[in-house]
């Protein structure tokens, strides 16, 4: 693991401040066309926007390998080795790859990316990830005629993965996309997160990001990406069917059958604070909702 | 001493509430205070109840009769928890926002079976008195006995919204 000195991370505040002055250079020159003050406009959506904290998104984590309390993650994972580290791409293409993930990092570029997370448990988090679109990385195999589908496999490691030595899920984990997808620009691999290097609870080193999905579609500690004919049956769906659908898009509409999916709880905003009410395909319907045309999304949630 | 013992069991009954009055204004709940809020009274109303129900076997394996004196006491926290966890999902949770509240009652079962345990506490509550008890004589005891009722509704819809409640 690569320990970082305390002078090279950059505190949350000044990386806050840094980010809010990169954006007011930006948004000044780009956003003259849809308004004169890009920072009234910015403001409505503020409180909604606001960043959630470093800690937060590294205390609280829903990482059943690692544990399947929200702290267990944090508090478990602090040894787990993350190199050596290969991913496969294999399956439906015509030539299977392994990159090593210094290939990786060469390979791509990371770029600020700040999204939604929302949690099927109905919380959300906005952080500000590390990544790439998969579709770059995924452009280094040519799939066969045959593959329809993308399955993610993480790591099976029960000597450092203390929750896989009991059968909460169908370990390896394992998640899966339609091609278009996986193939979609906001589908994005994580490599960081707050510009530092992916901590382990995040899903260290390598996890993908499907921002209008509940969070569990976005697998963590990718070792495997297979390209398949068929739709995989994720590791939720075998736990409970009835439960998680192979979509899992965020939907106010469609409640999960234990509660509510209308409204969820911004993470660290407090004890007084109201919930939000939760948007469709987690906000991100201008670009994804096309995806979807005509499918019954009530039947296939 | 046995003077001293009841006004005991009440002080010390207001414990989890002071320590979760404390955590609120401390901000000790985490990220996710109020889920942690209505965890913490769901839980404390299921314990009092448990109390309440050992007086009696306590007093018959002990031949102390004493026991039996502090159950309106527990009882009546039964309810003081209770309500609190009914507020903290109605008023701090969803902000007396009704539609989605009756939404989730209808649909839910554990909601639905907790609200009906709550809505059985309120005659236990009203007749706790020595007054109901001389009032209502033997039908004092019928009507008591719904707290198996409550009791098996509380521990189901716990056992309900418990995470991984398929395996």
């Amino acid at each position: 693991m690569i320990k970082f000195k305390n002078s090279e991370i950059t505190p949350e505040n000044i990386y806050k401040k840094r980010r809010s002055f990169i954006k007011s250079i930006g948004l000044g020159a780009s956003s003259l066309a849809i308004s004169a003050i890009p920072f009234a406009n910015k403001s409505s959506a503020s409180e909604r926007d606001k960043l959630t904290s470093y800690k937060d998104i590294t205390t609280y984590n829903n990482y059943y390998e690692f544990g399947t309390s929200k702290s267990d993650p944090y508090r478990n994972s602090k040894t787990f080795k993350t190199t050596p580290w290969e991913i496969s791409i294999e399956g439906e293409v015509e030539k299977p790859i392994k990159l090593s993930m210094e290939e990786i990092s060469e390979m791509f570029v990371s770029e600020e990316r700040i999204y939604r997370l929302r949690c099927v448990e109905g919380w959300s988090m906005v952080i500000p990830w590390m990544g790439f679109s998969l579709s770059e990385l995924l452009s280094k195999v040519n799939p066969t005629n045959k593959a329809k589908f993308v399955e993610f496999e993480s790591v099976y490691d029960p000597a450092q993965m203390k929750g896989q030595r009991y059968p909460v899920l169908n370990w390896p984990y394992n998640e899966g996309l339609r091609i278009d997808e996986a193939m979609h620009p906001l589908t994005t691999v994580v490599t960081g997160l707050y510009g530092k290097k992916l901590p382990n609870q995040n899903g260290a080193p390598l996890r993908i990001f499907i921002p209008w999905k509940y969070g569990f579609k976005s697998a963590k500690a990718i070792v495997k990406i297979k390209f398949v004919e068929n739709m995989p049956t994720s590791s939720w769906m075998w736990a409970s069917p009835r439960e998680y659908g192979f979509y899992s898009n965020v939907n106010p509409n469609v409640n999960h059958p234990r509660w509510s999916q209308a409204t969820e709880r911004v993470i660290g905003e407090g004890v007084w604070a109201p919930r939000i009410k939760t948007l469709m395909f987690n906000g991100y319907g201008d670009e994804v909702a096309n995806l979807y045309t005509g499918m019954d999304l009530k039947k296939y949630f | 001493m046995q003077k001293y013992l009841k006004p005991s069991v009440f002080i010390l009954s207001t414990i989890p509430f002071l320590v979760i009055l404390y955590k609120i204004f401390l901000n000790k709940l985490g990220p996710e205070p109020v889920k942690e809020i209505t965890h913490f009274t769901g839980e404390w109303t299921l314990i009092f109840l448990c109390l309440t129900l050992s007086m009696s076997p306590l007093k018959r394996l002990t031949n102390l009769s004493v026991w039996v004196s502090y159950r309106r006491t527990l009882g009546l926290f039964v309810f003081f928890y209770a309500t609190l966890h009914l507020l903290t999902y109605v008023g701090l949770d969803y902000r007396f926002d009704w539609q989605p509240i009756l939404d989730d009652v209808v649909k839910k079962k554990y909601i639905f079976i907790g609200f009906a345990a709550w809505l059985l506490l309120i005659p236990l509550a009203i007749t706790s008195s020595k007054k109901m008890v001389k009032l209502l004589k033997n039908n004092w005891k019928k009507l008591h006995r719904l707290v198996y009722i409550i009791a098996i509704f509380w521990i189901s819809s716990l056992y309900m919204v418990i995470k991984n409640d398929f395996f």
